[in-house]
């Protein structure tokens, strides 16, 4: 736990959640050091490269970043759900056990038990064929010893727990039946089947209209918080995290580059990518045809090997040192954790 | 531009063309000095519908994805059309292009009317009106380089010699901001999306069109090549005095963009106005609903308390509501929202409504919901 003096410095930001001093209570989730590499042919591109962060029950985490920042291979990696191309190291310890190397067996009783997942997409996650009753009941039945009758009227209680109107007549419906927000609630009530402790949230309303978006976040907010799990929200949406996350994660090239408690996070960005994130989202105050704060370039590629910090060729801000030297992740304010050499906001006479 | 007097006047007299007429083209592909005052694109009480059949096709329902929707979109202009899953947006472009034509229903691009032209004239009419669709992935051919998709409205539009069109492909590239040396001969596997992208738009703008219709083509973009691309679109627009039809489901990104702001809501347009008015003061609760679900990036404001997001989800367009098709999902419903259908009407200057009770917001609050003035 290296580089994560995180939980132990932070009592004082959340909401409502001001922690005596002394001992803090052992994270749900730790990762330290995490690096996942997949290996095609003589390339080795290194997807997660040396993630730390910790969730702490009953809080949601925001994991923000683009399109290959490794915010999903990481969290698939939580779940066991990599390739066998995939070569994970490092450590992500859940109640102090560590899940790193465990037999897939140990595994399989975690994943959907303690720890479970929503993806992007439910029409691909439900089985077409199946009654969503009978695919809710095999969750549940997989995890605990329950008899049919009472397992139908736990799935009966789990839909009405994730607001599925006419929750027993649906049991018998087939998930074409029903629309995309309500095939993801469906999702929901059989990630929820086994009493998580855990929920990651993959991009989950990213699939779905405005509207809906709208209410599954609401619904995911209101579990999270009626059921004390803690929530993993995996996300390219800043708006997404500002609105529901106790903390946010900004991953860049498989690394983290900011962490820190949402409000903090956004009053004070550290990390120029995180700044180009948030000057990126079009907002509804600009005036028509504003143009917005673009960086150029793309991100690395992340086969190649590269020195010095990954945002470096992109950054308004960098410097020679950020070609040559990686910045260490660290926590540099209270709370507030970055890797960056020329931090916004902060005078240059920092050390 | 954004005042524009005689846009989308579904209710009122219209004060231009004569939409009764027989609908006779006039000199198909002219792009001769046109009237000033003649809009780029005239769009009229365009429907398009689609049967569908059961196992044994016979007809089992009709899917009125498009019903009765009028515009109009001026040279240099960008109308940002903005609807969700289902209401009928890219359906609507798509009968613009007239791939497939309307049922019913009237497409004047420069006066020329589309509906019905035979299949030379539009051709040649569609140089005019280009698209850019969302995954440019299945919209460009893998086994094609870059450079002959480029090339290739080019080539069937028969436009210069192999040596000019070459130039122009440089040229066209250069201007989306891809380097001709380097990327001309890649194929579209060897590119991000981003790059893809911006290949689709070279395309769609060799053979200098007036008016491009983008359906969520940024959309699936990551947020800083999304960015990029929408900076490059802002910056062809005026370079080349093109007008936009931007279609999005993100109400943000399309005021970002637009002039004016057209919503969609079940086949339906429900509300058509300049785009901060549209922020400001939304007239229709469905805009109101879909203002109040964009998060916003500042965690000082919190979200909406429970309960407050619009409930439900579009019903089926195969058997719409009567009256008003939001009337469901509408919190201010009454009786006569199920018996009447609210016509598209001006509320304010430039800024039509389709609402028994449109919303009346505080100009300071732009995204509450507050009581309906009956009127």
């Amino acid at each position: 736990m290296s580089a994560n003096g995180f939980s132990a410095a932070r009592a004082d930001d959340m909401a409502g959640e001001a922690r005596p001093g002394g001992g803090p209570a052992a994270p749900l989730l730790a990762i330290d050091d995490l690096r996942v590499d997949f290996h095609q042919g003589r390339r080795v591109v290194r997807a997660v490269d040396g993630l730390g962060y910790e969730v702490r029950r009953a809080t949601t985490v925001a994991l923000i970043g683009e399109s290959g920042s490794g915010k999903t291979v990481s969290s698939r990696a939580i779940m066991g759900l990599l390739p066998s191309t995939a070569h994970v190291r490092g450590s992500i310890r859940f109640e102090g056990q560590e899940l790193v190397g465990l037999p897939d067996q140990k595994l399989r009783r975690l994943r959907g038990g303690e720890i479970a997942m929503v993806f992007q997409d439910p029409s691909r996650s439900l089985n077409p064929t199946m009654r969503i009753g009978a695919q809710i009941v095999e969750t549940i039945q997989m995890h605990g010893d329950m008899a049919r009758p009472a397992a139908l009227d736990r799935a009966v209680e789990l839909m009405e727990l994730v607001r599925l109107p006419a929750a027993r007549e649906r049991l018998r419906q087939y998930p074409h039946q029903l629309s995309g927000g309500m095939r993801q609630r469906v999702m929901i009530a059989i990630a929820l089947a086994a009493g998580p402790k855990l929920l990651i949230a993959d991009e989950a309303t990213t699939a779905l209209d405005v509207t809906t978006q709208a209410q599954i976040m609401e619904l995911l907010h209101d579990l999270q918080r009626r059921l004390g799990m803690a929530l993993i929200m995996i996300s390219h949406d800043l708006g997404l995290a500002a609105s529901f996350a106790d903390e946010v994660l900004v991953m860049y090239a498989g690394r983290a580059v900011e962490h820190a408690p949402t409000r903090k996070l956004f009053a004070e960005v550290r990390m120029p990518y995180t700044r180009a994130l948030l000057d990126a989202i079009p907002r509804l105050e600009n005036p028509p045809h504003a143009t917005l704060a673009a960086v150029p370039g793309q991100p690395p590629d992340l086969a190649a090997e590269h020195v010095g910090c990954p945002f470096a060729p992109r950054c308004p801000d960098a410097g020679d040192r950020c070609r040559t030297e990686a910045p260490p992740f660290a926590e540099q304010e209270p709370g507030h954790l970055w890797a960056c050499w020329h931090p916004c906001g902060v005078e240059a006479t920092a050390p | 531009m954004s005042g524009d007097p005689d846009m989308g006047n579904a209710g009122g007299a219209g004060g231009i063309g004569n939409t009764g007429g027989a609908g006779r083209p006039t000199a198909a592909g002219a792009d001769g000095p046109a009237a000033a005052d003649q809009p780029l694109l005239e769009v009229r009480d365009v429907v398009q519908e689609f049967t569908i059949r059961d196992l044994g096709g016979s007809k089992a329902g009709t899917v009125h994805a498009v019903s009765g929707v009028s515009f109009s979109l001026a040279a240099g202009e960008t109308l940002g059309l903005v609807g969700e899953t289902g209401s009928g947006k890219s359906t609507l472009a798509r009968a613009l292009l007239q791939a497939p034509p309307p049922r019913s229903g009237s497409v004047r691009l420069r006066g020329v009317e589309l509906v019905g032209l035979r299949r030379r004239r539009l051709t040649e009419a569609r140089r005019q009106m280009q698209m850019v669709f969302q995954d440019p992935f299945s919209s460009l051919d893998p086994t094609w380089r870059v450079g002959d998709l480029v090339a290739e409205p080019l080539v069937a539009f028969k436009v210069g010699t192999a040596a000019q069109r070459r130039g122009r492909v440089e040229e066209l590239l250069d201007r989306v901001g891809l380097d001709p040396a380097r990327y001309i001969d890649r194929r579209p596997r060897e590119l991000s999306g981003g790059q893809a992208q911006r290949v689709a738009i070279a395309r769609a703008l060799a053979l200098d069109p007036a008016l491009i219709i983008y359906d969520e083509a940024v959309s699936s973009l990551d947020v800083l090549i999304r960015a990029q691309v929408l900076n490059l679109l802002e910056r062809l627009r005026t370079e080349l005095d093109l007008a936009y039809l931007f279609i999005a489901h993100d109400l943000a990104l399309v005021k970002q963009v637009s002039d004016r702001v057209a919503v969609m809501y079940l086949g339906k347009l429900v509300e058509l106005g300049p785009a901060e008015a549209m922020y400001r003061r939304p007239l229709h609760p469905y805009t109101v609903a879909l203002l109040a679900s964009i998060p916003s990036p500042d965690p000082t404001i919190p979200p909406e308390p429970v309960g407050t997001a619009i409930q439900g989800e579009p019903p089926s367009p195969i058997d719409p509501p009567s009256g008003c098709r939001f009337r469901t999902r509408c919190p201010h419903a009454q009786d006569i929202c199920a018996a009447e259908e609210p016509l598209l009407r001006e509320l304010a200057d430039g800024h039509l409504a389709a609402c028994h009770f449109p919303v009346t917001t505080d100009e300071s609050a732009p995204a509450a919901a507050t009581e309906p003035a009956a009127s």
